[in-house]
C-alpha cells in the first residue's frame, strides 16, 4: 500500500532552477522555422521570463505552436522542418551541436492540447518519466514523487483510492492534470503549454488556469492560447503572433491595455482571428 | 410545394433505399453463411466415418514359436482358415485372406507385446479390416450392383454377413488415425504425421517470420527516413505479398535446398519458405498496426524525453502489438493451408513415420490432402475428408490463440 503520509515538501523536490523571478529563462534570437517551402516563422526574437507565465496568443495558424515546440525541439522529428535562428536556455544553445534533445526534453516539459495520457494506470502514467529518466532509487521514492506530483497538479484527491486504473478513464480535465502532473514528476524547469485548456469545459479550465498560477513559483511556463481573457488571467508577459511574425510583446498588462501595433489592437478586440 | 413537403416526400424513397440496402447486406452474409454450411455439412458428412474402423475378431493362438519368427499373418490366416473350413481353393483362400488388413499382424504383435502372458493362450484378438470390408460396413459400398461392378464379392459378402451375425466384425473407435503416420493401406493411414509436420512448419515459420517482420515493420515505420529507397523497399514488400507461392518453393528448392544444403522434406525448409511467404503479410500488417498508434502518445513520451527506442518500446509496441498479432495470425493461417511451395522442397514424400524434429522428413496436413484425394482406394475418400476437418480444427484453434493473446494485451494497458 502507498503511504500517502509520506508526502511533503521536503528538499528532494525543492525546486533546482534558482534564477530569479523575472530574469530572462529562455532568449529567442532571429528564429526562422520552415515547412518545407513555407516559412512558419519569421525573425522571431523574444526573452521569456523567469518563474512568469508567458502566454503567446494569435489566431489560428500565425506560428505560436511552432515556436512553442522549438524550444525543445519536438519540431526535430517532423519532416521537412527545419529552424534557423538561436535559442538559449540558460544561456546555452539548444541547438547547438552536443546538445542532447533527451536532457533537453528533461529540463523542458511540455502538456498537449488534447490530454494524452499513457494507456496505463494513473499511477505508471506520472511515474513513467523518473523511471526512464532514473530519478527514484527505490520504490517508496518513486511512490512519493508520484504522489507529490500529483498533489502539485491538484490531481491527488480525486484519484488517491484508484492510482492503478488506467489514467484514460478519467474525466477531460482530469486527464489534463495528469498529463500536468506527468510533465512535474520529471521536475522540469521550463512547462511548455500548447493550447492546455481548449479541449475542457470552463470549469476544469478554471482549475487549470488556478493551478498553471500556482505552478509559476516553481516553473518557467510558455503557453500558447486562443483564449484573450485566458492570457490576461494567468500570464505576465505576452506575445502577439499573426502570420509567422512576432507582431508585439510586452507585460500583459500592457499588451491588453495599450497594444502598439494596430494589428493587436485589431486581434484583442476580436477583429481579426 | 414547400421546402419541408419537398423533404418529406423524398423521405419516404430514402428509407426504401435503405431498406433495400440493409437486406442486401443480411442476403449476402446469408448466403455466405449458406455456402460454408453446405461445406462443412458435406466434408462433416463425408469425414465422420473415420472416428470408426470396423475389427474382425479372431480366435487364434499365439504360439512361442510364431511370436519368435514373426509369422504374425500366418496365425491370422490359420485362424481364418479354421472359422471358413469351406475356402479350400487357392482363389478362395485368397479372398478370405484379403479380410483382415494387412497390418493386422502388427496389430496383433503389438497386443502381445504388451502382455507377454498372451503367448500359449488361445483367445479372441480384435485386428483391423482391410479398407473394402471396412467400407461395406460404413455402407459406402451398394450391394445392389452386379458382382462384376463390386469390390466385394457374392461369396465374401455371404462370410461378412455370416461374421456380422456372428458379432465377430463390428465398427469400433478408430484410434490408429489420430496416433499414426501416413500408410498405403487406407484402414492403416494416420493423420499425427501430417499434422506434427505442420505444427513443427508453422513453429519454423513463426519463430522467423514473426520477429523479422515485427522488426521491419518498426524500422521502416519509426526510424528509416522516407526517401527514394524505402519506397523501394515499401513497393517490392507489397508486391512480395502477391507473388504465387509456388515461387517461394522454388526459392526455397534453389536456396536453402541447393545452395545451403539444408534436408530435403524436412519441416525446417518448409518452415522457412513459408516463412518467407508470410513475412510480406506480417510486415504490411504490422506498418498499419504502428501507423494507427495515436500521434499524441508518441508525442507524449517524446516530450517527457523517452528516446526514440523508448518510445517504441514502451508506447508503440505495445500499442500496435494486437494489430500485428493479427497480420501475423492471418499470414501463420496462410501457412498452414498452402500445399505448393512444399511440393517443391519435398515435403510430398510418402513418409510413414510421425517426425520426430525439424531436420526428419515430414508432410504437411495440406500436402497429405491432396495426397490421399489423389490415392485410388475409395476409403482414402473418407479420411481425405477428415484431415480437412483437422486442418480446419487446426485453424480454429490458432484463430482462437489469436483472440486470447489479442484480449490479454488490450487488457494489460
Amino acid at each position: 500500500m502507498i503511504q500517502i503520509a509520506t508526502v511533503s515538501n521536503d528538499p528532494i523536490h525543492k525546486q533546482p532552477d534558482a534564477a530569479p523571478a523575472g530574469a530572462a529563462k529562455i532568449t529567442a534570437q532571429g528564429v526562422n522555422v520552415y515547412y518545407g517551402d513555407k516559412q512558419a516563422l519569421k525573425d522571431i526574437s523574444i526573452d521569456v521570463p523567469a518563474h512568469q507565465v508567458t502566454a503567446l496568443i494569435g489566431p489560428s495558424g500565425c506560428g505560436k505552436s511552432t515556436f512553442l515546440r522549438c524550444i525543445n525541439r519536438m519540431n526535430d522529428v517532423i519532416d521537412g522542418c527545419c529552424m534557423e535562428g538561436e535559442i538559449r536556455l540558460d544561456g546555452e544553445d539548444i541547438y547547438a551541436r552536443g546538445i542532447d534533445v533527451v536532457h533537453l526534453r528533461a529540463r523542458v516539459g511540455m502538456v498537449f492540447q488534447k490530454p494524452n495520457p499513457f494507456p496505463k494506470s494513473i499511477y505508471d502514467n506520472v511515474a513513467y518519466g523518473p523511471k526512464i529518466h532514473g530519478l527514484a532509487a527505490s520504490r517508496a521514492e518513486m511512490d512519493e514523487i508520484v504522489l507529490h506530483s500529483l498533489e502539485k497538479a491538484g490531481l491527488i484527491d480525486e484519484v488517491r483510492d484508484r492510482l492503478d486504473a488506467p489514467g484514460t478513464g478519467l474525466s477531460g480535465g482530469q486527464q489534463q492534470r495528469l498529463c500536468i502532473a506527468r510533465a512535474i514528476a520529471v521536475e522540469p524547469e521550463v512547462i511548455l503549454m500548447d493550447e492546455p485548456c481548449s479541449a475542457l469545459d470552463p470549469i476544469a479550465t478554471a482549475r487549470i488556469e488556478e493551478l498553471i498560477d500556482e505552478l509559476k513559483q516553481n516553473y518557467t511556463i510558455v503557453m500558447v492560447t486562443h483564449s484573450m481573457q485566458q492570457a490576461a488571467r494567468v500570464s505576465q508577459k505576452t506575445a502577439f503572433f499573426h502570420m509567422g511574425e512576432l507582431v508585439e510583446q510586452g507585460t500583459t498588462e500592457d499588451i491588453f491595455t495599450r497594444p502598439a501595433d494596430d494589428r493587436t489592437k485589431a486581434y484583442i478586440t476580436g477583429r481579426i482571428g | 410545394m414547400s421546402k419541408a413537403e419537398r423533404i418529406k416526400a423524398g423521405l419516404a424513397h430514402r428509407y426504401r433505399a435503405e431498406r433495400h440496402f440493409r437486406l442486401y447486406g443480411i442476403g449476402a452474409i446469408l448466403l455466405a453463411l449458406g455456402f460454408l454450411g453446405v461445406m462443412l455439412t458435406v466434408v462433416i458428412g463425408r469425414g465422420v466415418g473415420v472416428l470408426q474402423q470396423s475389427y474382425i475378431q479372431l480366435t487364434l493362438t499365439v504360439t512361442a514359436e510364431a511370436a519368435e519368427t514373426g509369422d504374425w499373418q500366418g496365425l491370422i490366416k490359420t485362424s481364418l482358415r479354421e472359422q471358413f473350413p469351406e475356402a479350400r481353393k487357392r482363389k478362395d483362400k485368397k479372398q478370405l485372406y484379403g479380410f483382415v488388413s494387412s497390418g493386422a499382424g502388427y496389430a496383433l504383435r503389438r497386443q502381445v507385446e504388451q502382455n507377454p502372458d498372451l503367448i500359449g493362450q488361445r483367445r479372441a484378438y480384435w485386428l483391423p479390416v482391410s479398407d473394402d470390408v471396412d467400407m461395406l460396413l460404413k455402407d459406402a459400398i451398394d450391394r445392389s450392383l452386379p458382382e462384376s461392378d463390386r469390390r466385394i464379392t457374392d461369396q465374401e459378402l455371404a462370410w461378412i454377413d455370416t461374421l456380422i451375425e456372428s458379432g465377430a466384425l463390428e465398427l469400433r473407435f478408430n484410434k490408429g488415425f489420430f496416433t499414426s503416420g501416413d500408410s498405403r493401406e487406407p484402414e492403416l493411414a494416420g493423420i499425427l504425421g501430417a499434422a506434427v509436420g505442420s505444427a513443427l512448419s508453422l513453429l519454423v515459420c513463426l519463430m522467423l517470420a514473426f520477429p523479422l517482420g515485427v522488426m521491419t515493420a518498426v524500422h521502416l515505420e519509426e526510424f528509416a527516413p522516407k526517401n527514394r529507397w524505402t519506397d523501394l523497399i515499401e513497393v517490392n514488400i507489397n508486391n512480395l505479398a502477391a507473388v504465387p507461392s509456388i515461387v517461394f518453393g522454388l526459392l526455397g528448392l534453389a536456396v536453402f535446398l541447393n545452395v545451403f544444403g539444408l534436408p530435403r522434406s524436412a519441416p525446417l525448409v518448409g518452415g522457412m519458405v513459408l516463412a518467407l511467404m508470410t513475412l510480406p503479410t506480417i510486415i504490411i500488417a504490422s506498418r498499419a498496426a504502428l501507423k494507427s498508434v495515436p500521434p499524441s502518445i508518441r508525442q507524449a513520451a517524446m516530450a517527457l524525453g523517452a528516446s526514440p527506442v523508448q518510445v517504441v518500446l514502451h508506447h508503440i509496441l505495445p500499442s500496435a502489438m494486437p494489430g500485428m498479432l493479427t497480420g501475423t495470425i492471418i499470414g501463420m493461417a496462410q501457412a498452414l493451408g498452402e500445399t505448393a511451395p512444399l511440393l517443391m522442397i519435398g515435403m510430398v514424400a510418402f513418409i510413414v513415420d510421425v517426425p520426430q524434429g525439424i531436420l526428419e522428413q515430414a508432410t504437411a496436413l495440406p500436402v497429405q490432402i491432396f495426397l490421399w484425394a489423389d490415392a485410388p482406394e475409395r476409403a482414402f475418400g473418407e479420411r481425405t475428408a477428415a484431415a480437412i476437418l483437422v486442418l480446419l480444427v487446426f485453424l480454429v484453434l490458432m484463430n482462437l490463440t489469436a483472440v486470447i493473446l489479442r484480449k490479454r494485451f488490450e487488457q494489460r494497458w
